[in-house]
């Protein structure tokens, strides 16, 4: 597998100017000879769709909801991060590079992560110009808030719902673009294969989620937006619909898969509260601005009335732990934390599987309706879910599966190990290393979409001169069968078992044993588990109804299949990155006192796995991470 | 508790469609109301039937893809409450509950509960944008926007576009859904330059696709889950005879 970087030359801060020299252009006339497929219309994929096709080229989108407004990055709370240093506190595209590489404790590359941070300003001037209604001050100018695992006020915000206005913002872009005829959108699709041709991705085969109908479409080059993996676990804060399958499919097409085994837990959720649970609601991590954690110091009061709790008597666990960042300690630590107090048995609520987020400081120095401006709508959700009114009564929060920071490996330029296969977004591993800083994501997304693509695209268009070949070739048809097989398979099985139920079973292994905590007996366990648990959906899988028509049963028993296959190779790179490193914890590798220990020596690298064969064991690559600007070093929040 | 569910049933757009019944029994009041369709589902399929199905994502109450007709009301009698929002312990043990889609000649029943809301895209496309080429835009603190306008613009822009306001319409008129956005974009100095195109081309579009007229009932805002104020309304109205009137004397 070849794991080339191509990361340019030069200093960190002329690398992308220089890689923008040296790339080369698509003449403007011959733009529109090219077709650009995007898979997902999310923050990167519509904002990548909308960018293309104004430039030129003809893109067709594809997105499994029935508009491209509803992809999930909309339900992204609290902001959005860019180095504008609007506050005058210290901030610069150096600060927020640091920060992100520290955040995502020495495991993301160096000159992605610096190109991000330059970038992140130009995101917010061209969403502002869309009409995307961040918050302000009276005079009139922008607004700031901070955020996890930062010490300046760097994040930009529109109420609790800044995923939503910025997606609105690219979908608006993107709506421009298919009333001009340059991007044909396709809802209700979901793409179940990718086809490769001598090497190079030359297009996709979609199912029509409302007719059944498969189809074969071709272009010059695919692109992958289609988020994260967190439904592995089942229980998550992802939308239902989720789903690893276009990633993973590329997987098995050549493209290499990059640690899978980072996936990160946020620290305010919801706690579970039943069986019967589908998702998992977050909060969103400004909340953390103004509440205060904390649990019971004793655990005979854990079942009491919290506000009958004295202060002496409660365990402000996070300021204690970590003074200088407090309440604002990065999401991995802040959840371990959490976990550990429960585990202590000091956790609140039903099950004890919970610690309190409290506002009551907060509410009297600044007033209850300066929360209330601040968190309105997460209050009042909070109320819908668990009926509790959390101005007069802590909040309950939980961590929960939230993103994953692991996803097809790519180069500088956002291409898989399949050229002409592109990957942005969550969908990609290359920006977050180990563990994502809060409101990190919607910057990366939009980064990847509106300024990077744009420029790495054209270099490959040009060098390679690309060529659209036609759906009805044979390769095409052969690909096409296979998915055709597939789906069959799945409906004819007729057994006795829904698929949700084998979703559910599977999400217990993987957070029992590749949850917030791992190690060598568990993971061992859960890859024994999920293949016996495979073999059983194999046989005893029911699908009722037919495939030529809308079947919700029929995409979750796919997706499922998928999530089967993937969930063991998430556990087999648990097992082998023999270290702890941000939201990845081996219990066999922390200090005395919990805090997670890297072994740099053996695993300063992005572990590749490139697949090789049903029921055979996959290879991992490794791209080494070298670090010529930050000092690798214990990352402390204390 | 134990729910009698009265549910509508129909195979494709053609079809006439049909109420089913189903007891549902243990369902818990900490569950959503998606999570209780989900329990009915497992059920269903145990009997060796075909599932409902409905439309849903996020189940946070921001996607706005879940789009159900509860007892008469979109979204249920809950105000600001989105279908996936609402929680069994509003309901009482023994009820029975009456499920159908969104009913609007604009959105076209897919199959049982799912409806096709794409006349939404096709208003969103005639011109809910500011034209804006990616990479040309000012510092972001070039134009300052005053804060009660930019407050007034998310309120507006809040709209998760599910239709209710739609489905609770007499006359299944778009112009909540059409004023919010258009409202979002022209109360910002951003939205100024393509104002008067825009709301001709969207109200155009609204009208184009089907959507019947608006005639101040007010249910939109009451069903509306984001509480989308009226006064949008009123805006695109005043904003609209001001554009035509203006197109007149060109």
């Amino acid at each position: 597998m070849n794991l080339d970087s191509k990361i340019p030359e030069g200093p960190l801060s002329d690398m992308w100017d220089n890689h923008r020299f040296s790339s080369k252009l698509v003449n403007p006339a011959n733009k529109r000879k090219y077709k650009i497929i995007v898979v997902g219309s999310g923050l990167a994929g519509g904002s990548a769709a909308a960018t293309l096709a104004e430039l030129g080229y003809n893109v067709d989108c594809f997105c499994y909801q029935d508009s491209p407004r509803r992809a999930h990055s909309i339900a992204a709370q609290g902001g959005i991060n860019a180095a504008k240093n609007y506050q005058n506190d210290g901030d610069s595209v150096h600060r927020l590079f640091y920060d992100t590489v520290k955040g995502g404790d020495f495991r993301s590359r160096e000159a992605n992560v610096y190109r991000l941070a330059q970038v992140s300003t130009n995101i917010i001037d061209q969403c502002v110009a869309q009409g995307v209604p961040f918050a302000r001050e009276y005079g009139g100018l922008l607004a700031n808030r901070s955020f996890g695992g930062a010490q300046v006020s760097r994040t930009f915000y529109a109420r609790g719902q800044t995923g939503q206005q910025l997606l609105l913002g690219a979908y608006s872009a993107l709506s421009r673009q298919v009333a001009a005829g340059q991007v044909k959108m396709h809802t209700r699709q979901e793409m179940l294969d990718i086809v490769v041709v001598d090497g190079h991705a030359k297009g996709i085969i979609t199912r029509n989620l409302a007719t059944g109908e498969t189809k074969a479409w071709t272009a010059d080059a695919v692109l992958i937006c289609t988020g994260g993996y967190g439904n592995v676990y089942y229980k998550s804060t992802n939308a239902i619909g989720c789903n690893v399958t276009a990633t993973f499919r590329a997987y098995r097409r050549g493209a290499g898969f990059a640690n899978p085994c980072f996936t990160q837990i946020h620290p305010t959720c919801i706690p579970v509260s039943g069986d019967h649970q589908s998702k998992l609601t977050l909060m969103s991590e400004s909340l953390r601005n103004d509440g205060r954690v904390w649990v019971p110091k004793k655990v005979e009061d854990c079942g009491k009335n919290p506000n009958d709790i004295s202060e002496a008597d409660r365990d402000y666990y996070l300021e204690r732990k970590y003074p200088s960042f407090g309440n604002l300690a990065p999401r991995d630590i802040s959840s371990r934390s959490a976990k550990e107090a429960c585990d202590e048995g000091r956790g609140v609520g039903p099950g004890g599987r919970g610690v309190y987020l409290d506002f009551s400081d907060s509410i009297s120095r600044l007033g209850e309706s300066a929360i209330k401006e601040r968190y309105g709508n997460l209050f009042q959700m909070y109320e819908r879910i668990t009926g509790e009114n959390a101005y007069q009564r802590p909040m309950r929060i939980y961590p929960a599966i939230h993103y994953t920071m692991g996803g097809l490996w790519v180069d500088y330029n956002l291409m898989t190990t399949i050229p002409g296969c592109f990957a942005l977004g969550e969908a990609n591993f290359s920006d977050h290393g180990a563990n994502r800083l809060g409101a990190s994501a919607l910057m990366q997304g939009l980064s990847d979409g509106y300024f990077v693509i744009p420029y790495t695209i054209g270099d490959y268009l040009a060098k390679s001169g690309a060529g659209c070949i036609s759906p009805d070739s044979q390769e095409v048809k052969e690909v096409m069968e296979s998915v055709r097989q597939r789906v069959d398979q799945l409906v004819s099985t007729q057994g006795k078992r829904s698929s949700r139920s084998y979703h559910k079973e599977l999400g217990q292994i993987m957070w029992e044993y590749a949850g917030m905590a791992r190690n060598e007996k568990g993971l061992t366990k859960a890859i024994g588990e999920i293949q016996d648990l495979r073999d059983d959906f194999n046989k005893n899988l029911l699908v009722p109804g037919a495939s030529d028509n809308l079947n919700a049963e029929l995409e979750r028993a796919g997706r499922v299949r998928d999530f089967l296959d993937f969930g063991e190779l998430l556990c087999r790179d648990a097992l082998e990155r023999n270290e702890s490193c941000g939201g990845h914890f081996r219990e066999e590798h922390q200090t005395e006192d919990g805090e997670a220990v890297r072994d740099d020596e053996n695993f300063a690298h992005a572990a590749v796995w490139g697949y090789e064969g049903d029921g055979k064991i996959p290879t991992r690559h490794q791209e080494k991470l070298k670090y010529d600007n930050v000092k690798l070093a214990v990352r402390s929040y204390k | 508790m134990k729910l009698f569910l009265k549910i509508w049933r129909q195979d494709d757009r053609n079809d006439v469609g049909r109420f089913e019944t189903h007891t549902l029994d243990g369902v818990s009041e900490d569950s959503s109301f998606l999570e209780m369709l989900d329990q009915l589902n497992e059920q269903i399929l145990e009997e060796g039937s075909e599932p409902v199905v409905f439309d849903h994502d996020c189940r946070e109450g921001i996607c706005g893809m879940c789009s159900l007709t509860i007892n008469g009301h979109p979204h249920g009698t809950e105000n600001s409450t989105t279908t996936c929002q609402l929680h069994m312990r509003k309901f009482e043990d023994g009820d029975t509950i009456t499920i159908e889609p969104f009913r609007a000649k604009a959105f076209p029943v897919v199959k049982d509960l799912v409806v096709d809301r794409s006349a939404f895209d096709s208003i969103t496309q005639a011109g809910g944008f500011i034209t804006v080429r990616t990479g040309s835009a000012p510092d972001g603190n070039a134009l300052p926007v005053p804060k009660e306008s930019s407050d007034k613009a998310m309120d507006a822009a809040a709209c998760i576009g599910c239709g209710a306001c739609v489905a609770s319409c007499k006359n299944a008129s778009a112009m909540l859904f059409t004023s919010a956005k258009a409202g979002h974009l022209n109360m910002l100095p951003q939205g100024q330059a393509e104002k008067d195109k825009r709301v001709l081309a969207m109200v155009s579009a609204m009208d184009e696709a089907g959507f019947g007229n608006c005639r101040n009932y007010g249910e939109c805002s009451a069903a509306c889950p984001k509480d989308i104020s009226l006064d949008y309304i009123a805006k695109l109205n005043r904003d609209h005879a001001k554009a035509k009137i203006k197109s007149i004397f060109a």
